[in-house]
């Protein structure tokens, strides 16, 4: 009998790489459901369009560069799906193909591959779409039966006023906005899903999102804080950001600490940007700024060392 | 519980797998090999010749420094002195006696117990070391620890999965541990005892809290069931919610760890008299027929014991000596038992093993789990890159390889052996 000799522990725990992937994209389907059914079939067109070039161009750069064929952790399919989260529903095919592929073969595998981008690839892809053709990117259209391009909530915020919608709508979709975003409830249903099956920690998304809510309460530009600050918290993309982008694994802190600092980071500077920048949106800049500093932030907050306290004396 | 320690996982702990039969069957092989390192420490010179007939409980090998005799755990005659395959990995020098099955004893008598000294001594020449795995030798543990601690703790946690060698001491034979842990209170005076215990051991602590109220000055903690926390900075942080500082012994915490094994072997020594020449030994692992505790004299081979507990299936991947985290695979079964082997696991494949391409995903499950707060996720990049510098920073010398980021991390890196290597790499470093 031959026995092997390799290095303890003998016996690992049953968390996998793809596993961590498919419950990601699990995660995304009441959003996406939810895109389907208030935008129409052509969301789901998007979508399958960004994860299917997706998957072939890193299958290709596999082929290519005579590398392994990574697509079998399934990471290139949250990066496809991920990003038609982000695109107006209208957004061209040819816009949302080549969205994919720089997300894919720029963003991830020049840089390295799984684990080693320094930025979020669905979202440097989104910002690079909004630098080569904005209208493209930023023509939103009403949900319902007769879609018709109009201005989303955020839209009606930069004003600044109240949008049309109710918060009841926003938090169900009812609204114009990108493919994945319009639905703050299926949003965090698919947050929680994730948190139980500890694919992420709350850490971030609850940090990102107080940030927002703390800020926007306390400088709200209308005279009913609570509303505007419950109106920011729900348009945009704000939830799919905090949920979804800045706890990419990749591009965020590995330290406890460091993640809280980062989402904090993220939601100021969202606020910041959605106040004071050029687009009605700021959480796509919030988060890639952040994404530079990931490496700084984990540098830094690293626990107490054991058995030291702050200072380094004995505990 | 009040002070919990940082990280640590939750395994399955398969434990009662090996604890479904209670009647322990005694070992009785015919060759026994005894090497002469069962502890840390310098090795033994061999006190007998080929030829010579032995007794039970005879000392064979004996030492200078940090070094504790073994002796012959059954009579018979010697018929070599020669290195011989150990669970190190390595052949280290054995004696190996023919047993005559007669379990002739060596003439006992009970050493006189009156001080520190004696009681030492006595620890000593019964060639006591920690059973726990360490294999420190007690005599010079005990020795550090005098007048230094306030907490005397016996660990019976036995975290690591499979492993019920102690659950069955303590079920079986209670008394022996807390009379162990009466004879070092005696010496070393602590303010408290605690027998520390994890809450999946049940009918243990049923068992002792009956016994507890005849010995004032020891205390049950019942911790929660999360591994490590039977090692030993976590041990000492749960029960007294101090931690080591970096480079410093435990008992600069005014705490002295021994295993419940050891206090029964302590406890067999001092008022008794008898030399450490057997102990309980686990066998356990979906690769073997039938898993159970077995009471061992030392020096039976690794092979003997799987026979006994029905071979191993034909699909058998990993032997190892000692438990699945923090075990050693062994790739050759004719290794004895000493003193520290605590189990002999058997296991099938493990369906959620190593990957063929282990990716880091940067999730930073290893730092969630790490119980000595370091960052593994770091340690492993800048061991691969060799910065030396960067591995010092990360602290790379808190690491005791407990193996729990290893277990969590999705990406299956190969961090515990990393680590190792990076280790090496900083001691290399350092000025001589």
């Amino acid at each position: 009998m031959k026995l092997t000799v390799a290095s303890s522990p003998h016996i690992r725990g049953n968390f996998r790489t793809s596993r961590i992937m498919l419950d990601v994209v699990l995660a995304l389907m009441p959003a996406l459901l939810v895109g389907i059914v208030m935008q129409g079939w052509r969301a789901a067109v998007i979508t399958l369009l960004c994860m299917s070039t997706a998957v072939v161009t890193e299958w290709a750069y596999g082929l290519v560069t005579r590398s392994r064929n990574t697509t079998k952790d399934c990471s290139c399919l949250v990066t496809g799906l991920l990003l038609a989260m982000t695109l107006p529903v209208s957004v061209p095919y040819w816009l949302a193909v080549l969205g994919s592929v720089f997300a894919i073969l720029v963003v991830k595998c020049l840089c390295g591959g799984l684990g080693q981008n320094v930025f979020n690839p669905a979202l440097a892809a989104r910002a690079l779409m909004l630098l080569i053709y904005p209208v493209g990117m930023t023509r939103y259209v009403q949900s319902g039966v007769d879609a018709v391009s109009s201005a989303t909530p955020l839209h009606h915020m930069v004003m600044p006023t109240l949008p049309e919608e109710s918060l009841w709508d926003m938090l169900l979709g009812n609204c114009p906005g990108s493919i994945g975003e319009i639905s703050a409830l299926a949003l965090i249903l698919g947050g929680v899903y994730l948190v139980i099956r500890r694919v992420i920690s709350p850490r971030i998304p609850l940090s990102y999102l107080g940030t927002v809510a703390v800020l926007t309460l306390v400088f709200s530009k209308t005279g009913n804080p609570i509303q505007w600050m419950l109106y920011s918290l729900l348009s945009g993309g704000v939830m799919l950001g905090a949920i979804f982008m800045a706890t990419d694994y990749a591009t965020s802190p590995a330290t406890p600490k460091g993640q809280l600092i980062y989402g904090v980071g993220c939601g100021a500077l969202t606020v910041v940007f959605r106040y004071f920048g050029l687009f009605p949106e700021g959480v796509t800049y919030a988060i890639l700024l952040m994404n530079g500093l990931v490496w700084f932030i984990d540098r830094h907050t690293p626990l107490r060392r054991f058995g030291t306290k702050k200072g380094g004396v004995r505990a | 519980m009040k002070h919990l320690f940082f990280g640590g996982i939750h395994p399955k702990y398969q434990k009662e797998m090996s604890t479904a039969v209670t009647e322990f069957i005694r070992l009785d092989p015919d060759i026994l090999v005894i090497p002469m390192v069962q502890h840390i420490g310098a090795p033994c010179t061999p006190l007998v010749q080929v030829g010579d007939r032995v007794l039970w409980g005879q000392k064979i090998g004996d030492g200078e420094g940090l070094c504790v005799p073994v002796h012959a755990s059954a009579s018979g005659k010697v018929i070599a002195v020669e290195p011989r395959p150990h669970i190190r990995g390595t052949d280290i020098l054995s004696v190996v006696i023919e047993n005559d099955h007669q379990y002739t004893p060596v003439k006992i008598t009970p050493p006189d117990a009156s001080d520190e000294d004696a009681v030492l001594a006595a620890i000593r020449e019964a060639g006591i070391v920690g059973m726990g795995g360490a294999a420190f030798p007690g005599n010079v543990k005990a020795l550090s620890a005098l007048g230094k601690v306030d907490t005397l703790i016996a660990n019976a946690c036995e975290c690591e999965p499979y492993i019920t060698a102690d659950d069955s001491l303590l079920r079986s034979d209670p008394r022996q541990v807390l009379e162990g842990m009466s004879v070092l209170m005696k010496i070393l005076k602590p303010r408290e005892g605690v027998l520390a215990v994890e809450d999946n051991k049940q009918e243990a602590i049923r068992g002792l809290e009956k016994l507890l109220p005849e010995y004032p000055g020891i205390r049950l903690a019942v911790l929660p069931t999360r591994y490590p926390q039977g090692a030993e900075k976590q041990l000492i942080q749960s029960v007294t919610g101090r931690q080591v500082a970096p480079g410093q012994l435990p008992v600069s915490t005014g705490c002295a760890v021994f295993n419940v094994s050891t206090f029964a072997a302590i406890y067999r020594a001092v008022r008794l008299g008898l030399p450490l020449t057997r102990r309980l030994v686990t066998v356990s692992g979906e690769a073997i027929a039938k898993p159970q505790n077995f009471i061992v004299p030392l020096g039976t081979s690794f092979h003997d014991l799987i026979q006994v507990a029905g071979g191993l299936h034909d699909r058998t991947e990993r032997v190892i000596s000692g438990g699945p985290m923090m075990g050693v695979a062994q790739k050759d079964l004719s290794v004895p038992v000493i003193k520290a082997t605590n189990c002999v696991l058997c296991l099938l494949k493990d369906e959620n093993g190593a990957a063929e391409n282990p990716v880091c995903l940067r999730c930073g499950k290893c730092c969630g789990v790490c119980p000595m707060h370091l960052q593994p996720l770091y340690m492993y990049r800048f061991t691969n890159a060799g910065k030396v510098s960067e591995l010092d920073r990360l602290h790379i010398m808190d690491c005791m390889e407990c193996g729990c980021c290893a277990f969590t991390c999705p990406g299956k890196l190969p961090l515990v052996e990393v680590f190792r290597k990076g280790k090496q790499l900083w001691k290399e470093a350092q000025p001589k």
